[in-house]
C-alpha cells in the first residue's frame, strides 16, 4: 500500500514536470522569436524611417513611409464596406436565432471565416483586377474587407444576444418602433463588443500579405490614389526580407517592428473596451 | 410602420447577401477552373508534373506538400499546446501567472505570418542547414522540414487556446468527485479531464489542421518554392497555397492561371470540410457539457 502510493505520488510530480518543461520550452523560444525581432527592428526606427520612402536598392536609410499609407488606404477601403455590412448582418443573425435563412447564413459565416486569405485574393483579382485591368488599393481592400466580414459579424452577434430581452420588450412597450429600438437600444447597448469586434477584424487583416500579392501588388513610390498599385506594409515586409540587400532587409525588420506594435495596440484597445464596457447580462 | 419592414428587408437583405457572396466566390472558383478541369480533368490532382511550359499541370507535389507539412506541424505542436492548456487549465489557479501566459499566447497569435517566416527565413532555416549539414544530407536549409517547424510554431497559440476552452468543459463536480476519491492531480488529468474532452481535442486539431493548410506566407519563405515531387522530408516543396502565392502575378498563359485557380479552389474546399468538421465535433462536446 505505502510503495503504490509513492508511486503515484512519483508519477504526479513527475507529470507536473513534465508539463511545466513543454510548456516553458514553448514559451520561451517564442518569446525569443519576439526578442529578435525586436533586437533587429527597434534600431531602425527613427522619424526619417516613418516619414521618408525606400531607398533604391544598397543605399542606406530610407523610410516605410508609402507602405503605412497604403496599410491606412487599404484598411479604410476594406473597413468602409465590411463595417456596415458585418454589423447589418450580426444583428440580423441575433434577431431571427432559428429561421433558416439565419442558420445558412450562420453557417455561410463560419466558413467565410475559414477561407484561406489567399483565395479572398484570387477572388478579389477575378472580379476587380481583371475587368479593370490595373492592379489597385481597391481591389486590396476588397480582398481584407471579404476576411473582415465574419469577424464582424461574428462578434456582433455574440454581443447583441447577451442584451436583455426586457431592454427590448419596455423599448416596444413605451411605444418606440422597432427600427428605433434596435438602433437606439439594442446597438448602444451591445456597443462595446460590435467596436471590439471592428478591431480584431482590422489587427487580423492588417499584417495580411498574401492577398494583397496580386491585388495591391505593391509599389516604390508613395500613392494616394484608389486604384492605382501601392505599397503596404507586409508587402513591404515580404519583398525585401528576401532581397539580397542589407538596407531593404533593415528596413524590413523595421516595419516587422512596426506592424507588431499597430496589432498589439489593437488588441490592447479591444481588450480594454471589453473590460470597460462589457453588457450586463 | 413602413420604416420597419424597410429596416426589417434591409437586415433580411445584408443576410441573403452573405449567402450570395459565399457562392459567388465558390462559383467564380469553379468557372474560373473550368479551362483546366476540361484540360486534365482527375489527372489535376494525381498528376506529377507541374511544368507551365509543355503546359502540364499536375497538383500532386503540392497536395502532398501541403498535407505532409500540416500534419507534421501538427504532431510537433501537440504535445507542447496540449501541455500549455493543461498546465493553465488545471495546474495554475495563480490569476497573476495565467494571465501573464495568456497575454503572451496572445501576443504570439497576433504576430503576423509574413513576420514569422522572415524570423524562419534568417533562424530557423540556417539552423536546419547547419543540422542537414551535420547528418550529410544536402544543405538546402529550405524545406518542407523548414516549413513544418514554422507553422507549427505559428499553430500552437491557436490551438493552444482551443484546447483551454475544451478543457473547462469538464464539469468541476466529476473532477472534484475523483479529487474526493484520493485522486492526485495526475490522474484526474489523465483517467477524468483528458478523456472527457478527447472528441472536442480532437475538433481543435480539426480546425487547427484547417488554419495550417490555408497558411501562406511564412510556408512560401521557407519552403524553398520547388515544383517537384519531394524526395524526403528535407528537400524543397511546395504547398497549394504557397505556388498559389508564388505563380499567381507571372502565370503564362490562361491554362496555368486557371490552374493555379484550381488549385485556390481545392483549397477552398478543403478548409470549408475541415473547419465544419471540427466545429461540428467541438459544439457536440460543449453541448454534452452542458
Amino acid at each position: 500500500m505505502g510503495t503504490s502510493n509513492w508511486i503515484r505520488l512519483a508519477k504526479d510530480r513527475f507529470f507536473f514536470a513534465a508539463i511545466i518543461f513543454f510548456a516553458s520550452l514553448t514559451i520561451l523560444p517564442l518569446l525569443f522569436i519576439l526578442f529578435y525581432i525586436l533586437k533587429n527592428g527597434l534600431t531602425v526606427i527613427n522619424w526619417g524611417f516613418l516619414t521618408s520612402l525606400p531607398k533604391p536598392a544598397g543605399e542606406p536609410g530610407g523610410g516605410i513611409s508609402n507602405a503605412i499609407v497604403g496599410t491606412a488606404l487599404l484598411v479604410l477601403t476594406a473597413s468602409a464596406f465590411s463595417i456596415p455590412l458585418g454589423v447589418l448582418i450580426g444583428i440580423y443573425l441575433s434577431e431571427n436565432q432559428d429561421s433558416l435563412t439565419a442558420r445558412a447564413v450562420r453557417i455561410s459565416n463560419r466558413i467565410l471565416q475559414g477561407v484561406p486569405s489567399i483565395v479572398a485574393g484570387i477572388v478579389a483579382y477575378l472580379w476587380i483586377v481583371k475587368p479593370s485591368g490595373a492592379f489597385s488599393v481597391f481591389s486590396g481592400g476588397a480582398a481584407l474587407g471579404f476576411l473582415m466580414i465574419p469577424i464582424i459579424v461574428q462578434s456582433t452577434e455574440e454581443t447583441l444576444k447577451l442584451v436583455p430581452n426586457t431592454l427590448k420588450e419596455a423599448s416596444l412597450a413605451l411605444g418606440a418602433s422597432y427600427t428605433s429600438t434596435i438602433l437606439k437600444v439594442i446597438v448602444p447597448t451591445g456597443l462595446s463588443g460590435i467596436v471590439t469586434g471592428i478591431l480584431l477584424g482590422v489587427s487580423r487583416v492588417i499584417g495580411e500579405t498574401a492577398p494583397l500579392l496580386f491585388t495591391a501588388f505593391g509599389n516604390p513610390f508613395m500613392s494616394y490614389r484608389l486604384f492605382k498599385p501601392a505599397n503596404a506594409l507586409p508587402l513591404l515586409i515580404f519583398n525585401y526580407a528576401l532581397s539580397p540587400y542589407h538596407s531593404w532587409q533593415n528596413l524590413a525588420w523595421g516595419a516587422s517592428v512596426f506592424l507588431i506594435f499597430l496589432v498589439m495596440s489593437l488588441n490592447l484597445i479591444s481588450k480594454f473596451l471589453v473590460a470597460k464596457w462589457k453588457v450586463q447580462s | 410602420m413602413r420604416s420597419d419592414t424597410f429596416f426589417r428587408l434591409l437586415l433580411f437583405l445584408s443576410g441573403v447577401f452573405l449567402l450570395i457572396l459565399l457562392s459567388a466566390i465558390f462559383i467564380t472558383l469553379c468557372l474560373s477552373s473550368l479551362p483546366s478541369l476540361r484540360s486534365f480533368g482527375l489527372f489535376f490532382v494525381i498528376g506529377r508534373s507541374w511544368n507551365p511550359i509543355s503546359k502540364k499541370f499536375g497538383a500532386c507535389p503540392f497536395l502532398i506538400g501541403t498535407f505532409l507539412t500540416s500534419t507534421a506541424a501538427l504532431l510537433i505542436s501537440l504535445p507542447f499546446s496540449l501541455s500549455i492548456s493543461i498546465l493553465l487549465g488545471e495546474y495554475l489557479n495563480n490569476r497573476f501567472f495565467s494571465a501573464v501566459f495568456k497575454s503572451v499566447i496572445e501576443l504570439l497569435a497576433g504576430i503576423p505570418s509574413v513576420i514569422y517566416g522572415f524570423w524562419g527565413l534568417f533562424v530557423l532555416v540556417p539552423i536546419v542547414r547547419w543540422v542537414e549539414l551535420k547528418i550529410h544530407a544536402a544543405p538546402y536549409g529550405v524545406g518542407l522540414l523548414a516549413a513544418s517547424l514554422v507553422l507549427s510554431i505559428m499553430i500552437i497559440p491557436y490551438s493552444a487556446f482551443l484546447s483551454i476552452e475544451i478543457l473547462k468543459l469538464v464539469p468541476p463536480e466529476i473532477k472534484e468527485a475523483a479529487y474526493s476519491l484520493g485522486a492526485t492531480r495526475y490522474e484526474v488529468v489523465k483517467f477524468v479531464a483528458l478523456p472527457y474532452s478527447y472528441s472536442g481535442i480532437f475538433g481543435g486539431v480539426l480546425l487547427a489542421f484547417g488554419r495550417a493548410l490555408g497558411e501562406t506566407m511564412a510556408v512560401t519563405m521557407v519552403i524553398g518554392n520547388s515544383d517537384f515531387l519531394p524526395k524526403s522530408f528535407l528537400s524543397p516543396g511546395n504547398t497549394i497555397a504557397s505556388v498559389i502565392a508564388n505563380e499567381f502575378t507571372e502565370a503564362a498563359g490562361r491554362l496555368h492561371l486557371s490552374s493555379l485557380i484550381e488549385l485556390g479552389l481545392i483549397l477552398f474546399v478543403l478548409t470549408a470540410v475541415t473547419n465544419i468538421l471540427g466545429d461540428f465535433v467541438v459544439k457536440r462536446m460543449s453541448f454534452q457539457g452542458s
